[in-house]
């Protein structure tokens, strides 16, 4: 089964299996597996399916497919569990609330980490409205990140960033690596996928092959 | 109760004013003439065709046909009630949905009434279930129709607020919470506008026709009172399941939000 499929070398377990995801956008459909603490790179340029393959992997879209977590398949858990776990951080992060705040449970949680991705002091007082693309973006990965799901799938989760904000996120990636968490991104940039994953796909018109770093 | 009666020729001589909306349009040029022309002649001929099956309907007073002619208006009024719609759920969904919302609160509703609070011998008689359903039915489909379209049109604006509240684990109704939220408001604003405004601003048309008919005024008060009471609970229910269940078919089992399953746009969608 794994003949084609992009799965994890060597003796890791696979934390996050995926087998045969199919849905519209894909062309065919895709195997992989990503292991606790291993950060796997799609590169593709935008428009390719690298958003469609993640949305599918979240079951925000309909697909079919295996899609399992340290073996337990998606449809034994509800929806919503299921993406407690395998948390999707889209390009664009959507609000529903006027302020900053109202998006946190717990407020001074996300102190800790707004100060280390130097957001202001006052972000959490700030309408949604007056915060820059980045900013949000960077507000968006904390929101994800205190639900501290096993699994990760980040679209693009600098492409908004200045050069010293993104190092500062990818730093943050590279800690959730270290405590086990998979982690599977999207990216256009090259020279991000080589610093932060082991291995790294390649979309390209909804085709997904292995490509080398 | 004693009133006077109308000739055909006081008609003709009210008709002359809608002349003079049509000599005005001719005069400045409107093109409204002819949209006149065919509105006036729709209504006389619709209403001519009420009367005539009103007639038939109460000299038969049959559980049956009454039935049968609310049925009709109920399946008329969920085709007026899906016609205004910018974004209508593929297939027959939104006509199943607005009809089905309409047939539940006006069938509770008209039948509350009828048996407990008007209480005509026999219950079923024409007479007053049809045009009590008639008044029912038209306020409700004003809520049912806005209530879906303020759903549908919210769900597609706020699509990324409701996909961020679901990738983040919230099921569903938690994410369609402010739409669901928007939607029922749109649907029963006009019927709270109306209860606030009966009375000060406008003299409710039923009430007046009770007035003209030879009514008391305080009878006729305690009637409209009913029929607000009416209208306004069957509203509530009306827009209430129609929204509930529209929120369910954009969304799915595993809690998704299926924006999919709206049809094409239309270009220049009929607006009220």
């Amino acid at each position: 089964m794994a003949a084609r499929g992009h799965d994890t070398p060597g003796l890791r377990s696979p934390m996050l299996t995926v087998r045969h995801l199919s849905r519209a956008g894909l062309v065919e459909p895709v195997d992989l597996t990503v292991a606790a603490g291993e950060a796997v790179a799609v590169l593709g340029p935008s428009g390719s399916g690298k958003s469609l393959l993640l949305r599918a992997i979240a079951d925000l879209d309909p697909n079919e497919g295996a899609v399992s977590l340290d073996g337990d398949a998606r449809e034994t858990m509800p929806a919503p569990r299921w993406r407690q776990k395998v948390a999707y951080l889209p390009a664009e992060p959507g609000w529903w609330a006027e302020t900053a705040r109202a998006h946190f449970p717990d407020a001074e949680a996300v102190r800790p980490l707004a100060e280390r991705l130097d957001l202001p002091e006052d972000v959490l007082d700030r309408t949604i409205a007056t915060l820059s693309t980045g900013e949000r973006q960077r507000l968006a990965l904390i929101r994800l990140l205190l639900q501290e799901p096993p699994v990760l799938l980040l679209d693009e989760p600098t492409s908004g960033l200045d050069q010293t904000s993104a190092a500062k996120v990818e730093e943050i990636i590279r800690e959730r690596l270290a405590t086990g968490c998979a982690i599977l991104f999207a990216t256009h940039d090259k020279a991000q996928a080589g610093r932060l994953a082991e291995r790294c796909l390649k979309m390209a018109a909804g085709q997904l092959s292995e490509a080398a770093l | 109760m004693s009133y006077i009666a109308l000739e055909l020729t006081d008609l003709a001589w009210a008709a002359l004013l809608v002349l003079i909306h049509a000599g005005l349009s001719l005069a400045l040029q409107l093109g409204l003439g002819r949209q006149i022309l065919v509105a006036t002649v729709r209504m006389i001929a619709q209403l001519a065709l009420l009367g005539l099956v009103l007639e038939a309907l109460f000299s038969v007073t049959s559980p049956l046909w009454t039935g049968l002619a609310a049925l009709v208006m109920i399946l008329f009024a969920g085709r007026e009630a899906v016609a205004r719609q910018a974004r209508k759920l593929a297939g027959l969904w939104s006509y199943g949905i607005g009809t089905g919302a309409m047939l539940i609160a006006a069938t509770i509703v008209t039948t509350l009434a009828l048996t407990t609070q008007v209480q005509p011998d026999p219950w079923y008689a024409a007479r007053y279930a049809i045009p009590l359903l008639g008044m029912i039915l038209g306020n409700t489909m004003t809520g049912v129709s806005l209530g879906l379209h303020t759903l549908t049109t919210t769900a597609r604006r706020e699509r990324t607020a409701i996909e961020a509240q679901l990738a983040l684990g919230a099921d569903r109704w938690t994410a369609f919470r402010p739409v669901l939220r928007d939607a029922m408001r749109s649907g029963l604003i006009p019927i709270i506008n109306s209860m606030a405004a009966t009375g000060l601003v406008f003299i409710p048309g039923m009430m007046t026709g009770q007035i003209l008919a030879g009514a008391d005024p305080a009878d006729a008060i305690k009637y409209q009172l009913l029929i607000m009471f009416l209208i306004a609970g069957a509203t509530g229910i009306g827009v209430f399941s129609a929204v509930y269940a529209g929120a369910a078919r954009l969304s799915d089992a595993r809690h998704r939000l299926r924006l999919d399953r709206l049809a094409a746009a239309k270009e220049d969608a009929p607006k009220r």
